[in-house]
């Protein structure tokens, strides 16, 4: 959705020439709420509930319960972010557990929304958490719907009940009934039936789900919910309500670029929460549903919070403690260089952290061209020079600099930019960890620092990366880790805690996983320009 | 249960009015975004039909009906929605993310080709997801058509394809249809692949046709997911499916205004005979009855 730019760009820009204004006007509102309804409309969000939802926006940006803290396009957004988080339920929900096992879960959906693929995840996540489920092939309808089950299932780990071949032929009703007798002999205490896909206005499998339903009596009625989907969730949902009542939504396909407002729609429009997200084809690919998270995605405000979880499992405060104090004190070496990369490394794909950041949707084209393979071209290098080169690069002359060229298989050009870029790295990272603040934007009264924020400079990063040939691969992700720090509202501490510049530690013990107002209010400055 | 062809029920009760007033073009808004065309097509086709309206100086909510549905036909028929066969083989690829139908087009297409009395073989690429190959010859035994499998779990698609192909030529097939696994657009690594697939394929006769499968729930998305497929496989035809359930499919017809890329095939139901060529008045007609 990258042409469209994102919304809060959006309202920066309607909202530009209002900076000094204090409150919102009606008409003010009105092309806000205009600008939000058409990001809703891209993000596939369901008109009726857009309208529901823009007039809930302009009610309360025109109430009296603004906060006079922030500037007009802030107050918007928070509020937006508000009502989304409202509305995609306020907290999570678990399965619920029968009393007398088998606890039964049937899954529902159309064709493709990946009802199967999902039997496997969920089974593998429940047998990871001690229970013995069972999957149950009640797909009679696609041809090797069962077939595939049972791969999925072996791939899991779990047992399969599929006395039916399949493709048209038996009876789903009856194997469900049967599975469950065959779960409470073989003592499976969760029992996954997997429905064929089904269209919300196919009268006749509708009625047949329902009567799978009516049979097993389920604990728990997923509905498996694709998110790329776009206006039609809401006449499929409510089909899907009506037919078979769905105590669940589960959203699939998430790893994709869709902004996922289906995800609203549904939950809006059906008051069910939705429990989990699909994200990859991996049998592990699976994860409990975060409504904050969702409506950061919805109105591409990044994934900051999965960021920064991430970040959280792979640096550890004192290793960011240490960083800190060698930084200030200009000890820091090639060879922690080395280790803060691989650290990096650690925290899984660069891409994939690089998507996470808000904008970086639109990066899609230089993410693309971003090269993993230079983090292991720098690793080689570092690696190729001796232990008291690692400590005092000012040791590498010309014929060192061959020699470690030759050693790890790249040219003397990409040294020399390497030491080069370390060099600079170093120096920046001195001065902040002194407290200075180089070159980070919305960080108070800094005038001229204008359109540096945030994507902007992000891109403008990845985009001089691709041109030289030597890696530059360490920096735009350890810069965009220092941002979403910043944009979390974590400010270098004067002390060690200042570690911040490389952010991630100073970041840990905030560790409230919730952004607060002030939180969104600091991540929409620095979105702001 | 849900309301069937929701823009027809919608456009119904509207154009019962006896005349064309604010909320004439409020519930035709309505019913554009609620049939997915998307806000920007949905600002064209009013802003179109709003010049339209005052030039003719009319006022029947009829007349408005009508240029509503020419408008759409004549966007519609933009392109040429014609199949590219003529090759022998013609090699025809067909790509899409996760879900969208691929495997169960690809049976159709097959079933349609072998109906005008074609030799097909269908190329099991999907070595991927599981059971793929199983679903698609299963397909191919209903429409009558050959399958290559791949020779082990996993095996290189671009191998598969290569050995579909040649296949082809060595038997004197007129068709070979190419299943691949589905992929997310975001997938960098997968999306190469679809072009190292292409690559070989190549050297052995031109590819005739890419068909992109998108599912006619998606929402705009499909714009995404048309714009990286096109970069990455060289897509010549959209395909459309699931559109008997009750979405319409509105965002194809921004996907083909902006890639340029035609609609060619429709797919309307999980029947071996639910396939058809997409013709632009039927289409429009579908949307605006």
């Amino acid at each position: 959705m990258a042409t469209f730019g994102t919304l809060s760009d959006r309202l920066t820009a309607t909202f530009s020439a209002l900076r000094t204004k204090g409150k919102l006007s009606p008409a003010d509102v009105d092309g806000t709420v205009r600008e939000i309804r058409r990001a809703l409309l891209d993000a596939d969000v369901a008109l009726p509930v857009v309208k529901d939802f823009t007039a809930a926006v302009r009610e309360r940006a025109l109430g009296d319960e603004v906060n006079k803290a922030l500037n007009p396009a802030q107050q918007v957004v928070q509020i937006v972010n508000d009502e989304l988080i409202t509305i995609l339920g306020g907290q999570q929900r678990r399965l619920e557990f029968a009393k007398n096992p088998p606890t039964v879960i049937m899954l529902a959906g159309l064709q493709g929304a990946g009802k199967t693929t999902l039997a496997g995840k969920l089974a593998k996540w429940l047998k990871a958490d001690g229970h013995t489920p069972l999957l149950v092939a009640a797909d009679l309808q696609r041809p090797n719907a069962v077939q595939q089950l049972q791969v999925v299932a072996e791939q899991a780990g779990v047992a399969v009940f599929a006395p039916e071949p399949g493709n048209g032929k038996g009876d789903p009703v009856k194997v469900a009934k049967d599975a469950l007798k065959h779960a409470k002999t073989a003592l499976h205490d969760v029992v996954i039936v997997d429905t064929a896909g089904r269209l919300g206005v196919d009268a006749e499998l509708m009625k047949q789900a329902a009567d799978i339903r009516k049979a097993v009596d389920p604990d728990e009625v997923l509905f498996v919910i694709d998110a790329m989907i776009g206006q039609d969730a809401v006449s499929t949902a409510k089909a899907f309500q009506e037919g078979v009542d769905f105590t669940g939504v589960v959203l699939s396909k998430l790893d994709g670029d869709a902004r996922g407002g289906a995800a609203l729609s549904v939950a809006s429009i059906t008051g069910r929460p939705i429990m989990f997200a699909s994200t990859g084809e991996g049998l592990d690919d699976f994860e409990p549903f975060y409504p904050d998270r969702m409506a950061s995605r919805i109105l591409d405000l990044g994934d900051i919070l999965t960021l920064i979880e991430q970040a959280q499992k792979s640096f550890t405060e004192d290793e960011a403690r240490a960083t800190a104090e060698k930084f200030a004190t200009d000890s820091f070496t090639l060879e922690d260089f080395l280790a803060q990369m691989q650290q990096l490394k650690n925290m899984g794909s660069i891409k994939g952290m690089l998507g996470m950041l808000p904008g970086a949707r639109g990066m899609r084209e230089q993410l693309d061209n971003f090269d993993e393979g230079e983090i292991v071209r720098t690793e080689a290098i570092i690696q190729s020079m001796t232990p008291a080169e690692r400590r005092v690069p000012k040791l590498l002359n010309g014929s060192r600099r061959l020699r470690i060229a030759k050693g790890s298989g790249t040219t003397v050009t990409e040294v020399n930019a390497l030491v080069s870029r370390f060099e600079q790295a170093a120096k920046m990272m001195k001065t902040m960890a002194k407290g200075g603040m180089p070159q980070i934007p919305g960080m108070g009264p800094m005038p001229g620092m204008g359109g540096g924020g945030g994507a902007a400079s992000m891109r403008k990063a990845a985009a001089k990366k691709k041109g030289k040939s030597a890696s530059k691969s360490g920096n735009p992700a350890k810069r965009a880790a220092e941002e979403a720090a910043r944009a979390q509202g974590v400010r270098p501490a004067p002390s060690g805690a200042s570690g911040s510049g490389f952010g991630l530690g100073g970041a840990a013990p905030a560790g409230d996983k919730q952004p607060t107002a002030d939180e969104l209010a600091a991540l929409q400055k620095f979105l702001g320009r | 249960m849900a309301e069937g062809w929701r823009l027809g029920g919608a456009l119904r009760g509207l154009f019962a009015s006896p005349t064309i007033d604010d909320d004439t073009w409020d519930d035709l808004e309505t019913a554009l975004l609620g049939a997915d065309f998307g806000p920007d097509i949905t600002e064209q086709v009013l802003d179109e039909l709003r010049a339209s309206v005052a030039k003719f100086k009319t006022t029947d909510p009829r007349d408005l009906k009508r240029m509503l549905r020419e408008s759409l036909e004549e966007r519609l028929a933009a392109h040429d929605p014609t199949l590219t066969l003529s090759n022998r083989p013609a090699v025809v690829l067909v790509v899409g993310v996760n879900g969208v139908g691929k495997t169960t087009t690809i049976g159709k297409f097959a079933k349609f080709l072998t109906g005008y009395g074609r030799t097909v073989v269908v190329g099991a690429a999907d070595t991927f997801r599981a059971a793929a190959v199983d679903q698609l010859a299963t397909w191919a035994e209903r429409a009558g058509a050959q399958v290559v499998r791949p020779q082990h779990q996993g095996q290189d698609p671009a191998s598969v394809a290569y050995q579909t192909v040649q296949f082809a030529i060595d038997n004197n097939i007129d068709i070979a249809i190419i299943d691949t696994a589905g992929r997310l657009q975001t997938k960098a690594g997968l999306m190469d692949e679809l072009g190292k697939v292409t690559r070989v394929i190549e050297k052995l006769a031109p590819i005739a046709e890419v068909l992109l499968v998108l599912d006619g729930t998606t929402g705009q998305n499909g714009l995404a997911q048309a714009e990286a497929f096109i970069e990455s496989a060289g897509v010549t035809g959209l395909v459309v499916t699931k559109l008997d359930g009750s979405a319409k499919g509105g965002f194809v017809l921004r996907v083909q205004q902006q890639t340029g890329i035609p609609i060619k095939l429709i797919g309307q139901g999980e029947g071996i005979g639910d396939l058809t060529g997409f013709t632009p008045h039927v289409f429009a007609a579908s949307l605006v009855p």
